[in-house]
């Protein structure tokens, strides 16, 4: 005897403790604290911060620990908690040349003003296993000169180091990013539901909470002719910048903080026109923390997505503002896809119905067919000849 | 099942009704605007909910904006109030606005639902809140919301018009089981949410509001209380609703929408109503007969 689904309110309670004991493993071993998270797995909070939009290395780790380490279920987390958070104002843009750099590297230029810095990188490691890392040792055999390299970070220490794309700019050789004066607030994405066309403000905000891998692979895209963007990396920069807020009663901006941040710049060409010679354009990446393949990426599909503002023909999906920017948010992309698990009976039985009607039909059909077999036709004698 | 809980169990910290009044101003403004123009697709700062996008985000924040402390909730997904999302979203409102919650159709004041109209007639003291995936009636047709806004606003729904056409010639009727497009007030043409065509005909000229969310697509829409809804047909393929050959095995109704259960490893099926509380009602009433 069939009896009507009930109990779903204890399934789901049960779930959640079933959830909270796979989440903490076996209790033979100690429990991962926020604070190891957010000191040793860096790069996947930088992550989860940049899609999550809010900068907490805290809260990060802690979406990270909760999610068991699925990052696109962390940066859910940490969205729909951000939602619920008053807004005290905007800051004052940050002034990324006045950035305490950590790594600043060009691939245009050999040597530049302020130097290359290799800064930590994963660039130049052998990607050979480090077994050593599995007998949980301290620091490794590593130069006491980096540890120094590391702790003198706290020093306030060098001088601004000017962009790559300054020095281009002093020739006429790169187009012209300068706000105009009458130019309008920029949109936020954040409050405003996405509308086209869109301008480019937000689409970069747009690209700037987009899911990692969706960039990389749309960025990638662009370098293999799906859009023609002939990207060089003008600069690629990691390191603490000033955030300050214009505080309305004191007249002035104050510095609230620093902020871990990672910036690239693209260069790429464009051929200009009979009324402008040509020029080098941009392409613009920004994440937070130590997040180089983000911003990179980022920066490939910023610049292929301006196809239509430079006058491009708009011949690749790379380039439609449209479909990428409606399918780079993983928030809901995740959703959407994973909404499939829940019941879809009604919209099943209807399908099903139809099915059997149609076949029904067509069997029905075939019947009355057989019955009443159609004439051969006889091939005509042209046909035969 | 009438749990009141009291206001002091409302989620800590939190607004109530979870979304701060900001939001819901927000929303309410869009409600407005949809309930004047009925069937258009009204675009909002829809936010990201505790709950995920494609999960009911839309009509949760449609309800969040209209709920208040007297409001009694019914919350429904594929025709039932026990499936895990019913069951998640009515816990949801109960911890953060302390409302009254129950699964009785009649008693409900906001009935929010996934898939399915509830087959118990509404009154005008109701609103029906609809979550919706996809708002756009063309989007397989075509997917550019750009494309669509300007088919709409020229009211050109050809395309929709040639594609049931071909169905016809293909399979002998409209191909088109579920979300299956409506005309709102002569001018919109609508998606009334995935629920089966055997509900369309509920919509036209209910004395209900009914309020449609969808959270991703950041859309929201309205039918206002008796208001014209047509079912897109052709005059010599009119718009007709599925039926069973099979009675509802628990309280014998032929008139309401079936669920196909498989009962054994032999296939056997047996058939109930998907609306578990019109099935439960009637069968409370023979009970007592």
């Amino acid at each position: 005897m069939y009896v009507a689904v009930k109990g779903g309110e204890r399934a789901i309670e049960r779930s959640w403790d079933l959830l909270a004991v796979n989440r903490r493993g076996d209790e033979a071993f100690p429990e991962l604290s926020v604070d190891q998270i957010r000191e040793q797995l860096r790069l996947a909070v930088a992550r989860v911060m940049t899609e999550g939009s809010v900068y907490d290395e805290e809260l990060a780790a802690l979406a990270i620990k909760q999610a068991a380490g699925d990052l696109v279920e962390a940066i859910f987390l940490l969205r729909a908690y951000r939602t619920t958070l008053p807004r005290f104002g905007y800051t004052v843009p940050l002034d990324t040349q006045a950035m305490q750099v950590e790594r600043r590297i060009s691939a245009a230029f050999k040597d530049i003003p302020g130097g290359q810095m290799l800064g930590g990188t994963y660039d130049y490691t052998q990607r050979l296993l480090d077994f050593s890392l599995l007998a949980e040792g301290g620091l490794r055999a590593c130069n006491t000169d980096a540890k120094l390299a590391s702790a003198s970070k706290q020093e306030p220490k060098q001088e601004a180091m000017p962009r790559v794309l300054a020095l281009l700019d002093k020739e006429g050789l790169i187009e012209q990013e300068k706000m105009h004066d009458d130019a309008p607030e920029p949109g936020d994405l954040s409050r405003e539901p996405l509308m086209f066309p869109v301008e480019r403000p937000v689409r970069l905000q747009n690209l700037a909470r987009a899911d990692e891998g969706f960039l990389l692979a749309v960025g990638y895209a662009t370098q293999r002719g799906y859009a023609n963007s002939h990207p060089f990396a003008g600069e690629i920069r990691h390191g603490e910048v000033a955030v300050e807020l214009e505080i309305e009663e004191l007249g002035f901006a104050v510095e609230i903080g620093d902020i871990e941040i990672t910036e690239c710049q693209m260069i790429n060409q464009f051929a200009g026109s009979s009324k402008v010679p040509p020029t080098f354009t941009q392409g613009y990446g920004l994440a937070f923390g130590h997040s180089e393949r983000k911003a990179m990426a980022m920066a490939l599909v910023d610049r292929a997505l301006r196809a239509q503002e430079l006058g491009e023909t708009v011949a690749a999906p790379t380039q439609d503002p449209e479909f990428v920017l409606y399918h780079s948010d993983n928030v809901e992309a995740s959703g959407f896809v994973q909404h499939l698990k829940l019941p879809h009976y009604v919209d099943f039985q209807s399908e099903l119905e139809l099915l059997r009607r149609l076949r029904a039909g067509m069997e029905k059909e075939a019947q009355h067919e057989q019955q009443v077999p159609h004439v051969q036709q006889e091939p005509s004698e042209e046909n035969a000849a | 099942m009438n749990a009141r809980i009291e206001e002091s169990a409302t989620a800590e910290g939190y607004n109530f009704a979870y979304l701060d009044e900001q939001t819901k101003r927000m929303i309410r403004r869009a409600l407005l605007k949809a309930v004047a123009v009925p069937g258009y697709q009204v675009p909002f700062a829809s936010r990201e909910m505790p709950l995920p996008y494609g999960w009911g985000t839309g009509g949760l924040q449609v309800t969040s904006a209209i709920i208040g402390r007297n409001d009694t909730l019914k919350v429904i997904d594929q025709g039932s109030d026990e499936t895990t999302n019913a069951v998640n979203i009515r816990r949801f409102f109960a911890r953060t606005a302390g409302i009254a919650t129950t699964t009785r159709t009649a008693e409900a004041s906001i009935v929010q639902t996934r898939h399915r109209i509830p087959e118990t007639p509404l009154t005008e003291a109701q609103i029906l809140v609809y979550q919706v995936p996809m708002p756009e009636p063309l989007f397989r047709l075509e997917p550019r919301v750009t494309e669509c806004r300007k088919l709409h606003a020229l009211a050109d729904y050809g395309l929709i018009n040639v594609k049931y056409y071909e169905d016809i010639v293909q399979h002998g009727s409209i191909a088109t089981t579920y979300d299956y497009p409506v005309l709102v007030n002569d001018r919109y043409l609508t998606s009334p949410s995935p629920i089966p065509k055997f509900d369309n005909p509920k919509m036209h000229m209910n004395p209900a509001l009914q309020l449609f969310g969808a959270g991703r697509e950041r859309r929201i829409y309205a039918i206002p209380p008796y208001t014209k809804v047509k079912s897109l047909d052709f005059e010599d393929h009119p718009f007709s609703i599925q039926h069973w050959d099979h009675e509802c095995a628990l309280c014998g109704s032929h008139e309401s929408f079936l669920d196909e259960m498989i009962v054994d490893d032999a296939g056997a099926r047996m058939f109930v109503c998907s609306d578990s509380d019109y099935c439960q009602e009637r069968r409370a009433a023979q009970e007592g007969a």
